[in-house]
């Protein structure tokens, strides 16, 4: 297999090109999309049956638990590549991810305790999918602090990935823990696609709103990206070359 | 428009979410503007003070 994409994907001055090029695409759909689902989510899509009105925070609740949890991810992958193949770019793409996914998974966790209030009779319960989500954020703040503590870059990429690497591990209890425990949280909605929980109506905007904060992630990412590669290769010949200063 | 704006009651715990999720989105595009302005900045200080330290030896 040919691996020549990857290493090039991994040199500072072609991801800074490439994700320039990316960001106002990923921006631009992300808008459309996101607009498009909050139409369809607070104006097409009927009430529900049992909720009412009230169900319609899942159109803010959904994506930011989904993106919570796929920051992580893309967090916890770019660490390990960084740190099996000493990547720069792919460190600081993971260190440009933590904050955005701990912003989600602090909007993920309020809006669920609001959604919760008229439904459950309760802003909390120590619920197994509610705690997981919150040790989550635990382990951004982790990161993110770890990452703060230590003055050398090399070294605070290697310890914080160690971190994001070992917080894997919550990735599987979020998803299952509505079916390996008694949970008030419900059960799994979209991903039972042999019997749909959902109408069209109802289940189109969140899909839309789903991939507009997905492509507004990418564009996110990328921006902070680009800043913390400009930040990491301040010395590099490419970067003056970049900026028009003579070398 | 009064009656859409109610939503049935839970405008209290609908409009908060989004009106935070609003927020955290543009918080997250104004951070990440800034500290990628910044660090342009920064670099362009320091590739124009290398570039004048040139000049001048």
């Amino acid at each position: 297999m040919d691996w020549t994409w990857f290493h090039r994907f991994g040199s500072p001055p072609h991801f800074y090109r490439i994700a320039g090029k990316l960001i106002p695409w990923f921006a631009w759909l992300a808008a459309l999309t996101g607009v498009a689902g909050l139409i369809g989510g607070l104006i097409l899509a009927p009430p529900d049956y049992q909720q009412g009105e009230g169900y319609r925070i899942i159109y803010v609740h959904v994506p930011a638990a989904v993106l919570s949890t796929m920051a992580y991810a893309v967090m916890a992958t770019a660490a390990g590549v960084g740190l099996i193949w000493r990547m720069n770019v792919a460190h600081a793409v993971a260190a440009s991810c933590a904050a955005i996914g701990a912003s989600f998974t602090f909007l993920a966790l309020v809006t669920g305790s609001l959604w919760g209030r008229p439904m459950w009779g309760t802003y909390w319960q120590w619920d197994p999918r509610l705690t997981s989500e919150l040790v989550m954020l635990f382990l951004y703040l982790g990161y993110m602090g770890l990452r703060g503590a230590i003055d050398d870059t090399a070294r605070a990429d290697r310890a914080s990935a160690v971190l994001a690497l070992v917080g894997v591990i919550n990735l599987p209890i979020i998803h299952y823990s509505v079916d390996w425990w008694n949970s008030l949280h419900q059960g799994h909605t979209l991903l039972k696609f042999s019997k749909p929980s959902m109408p069209p109506s109802m289940l189109v905007p969140l899909l839309l709103l789903m991939l507009g904060f997905v492509l507004y992630f990418a564009a996110i990412v990328l921006v902070r990206s680009r800043g913390e590669v400009l930040r990491r290769e301040r010395n590099a010949r490419w970067i003056a070359e970049l900026l028009g200063a003579p070398s | 428009m009064m009656q859409w704006l109610s939503m049935g009651g839970y405008w209290m715990y609908l409009w908060p979410s989004y009106l935070l999720t609003f927020l955290v989105l543009v918080l997250n595009v104004g951070y990440a503007r800034r500290s990628a302005r910044l660090a342009r900045l920064e670099a362009l200080r320091r590739v124009q003070g290398a570039a004048a330290q040139q000049g001048r030896s």
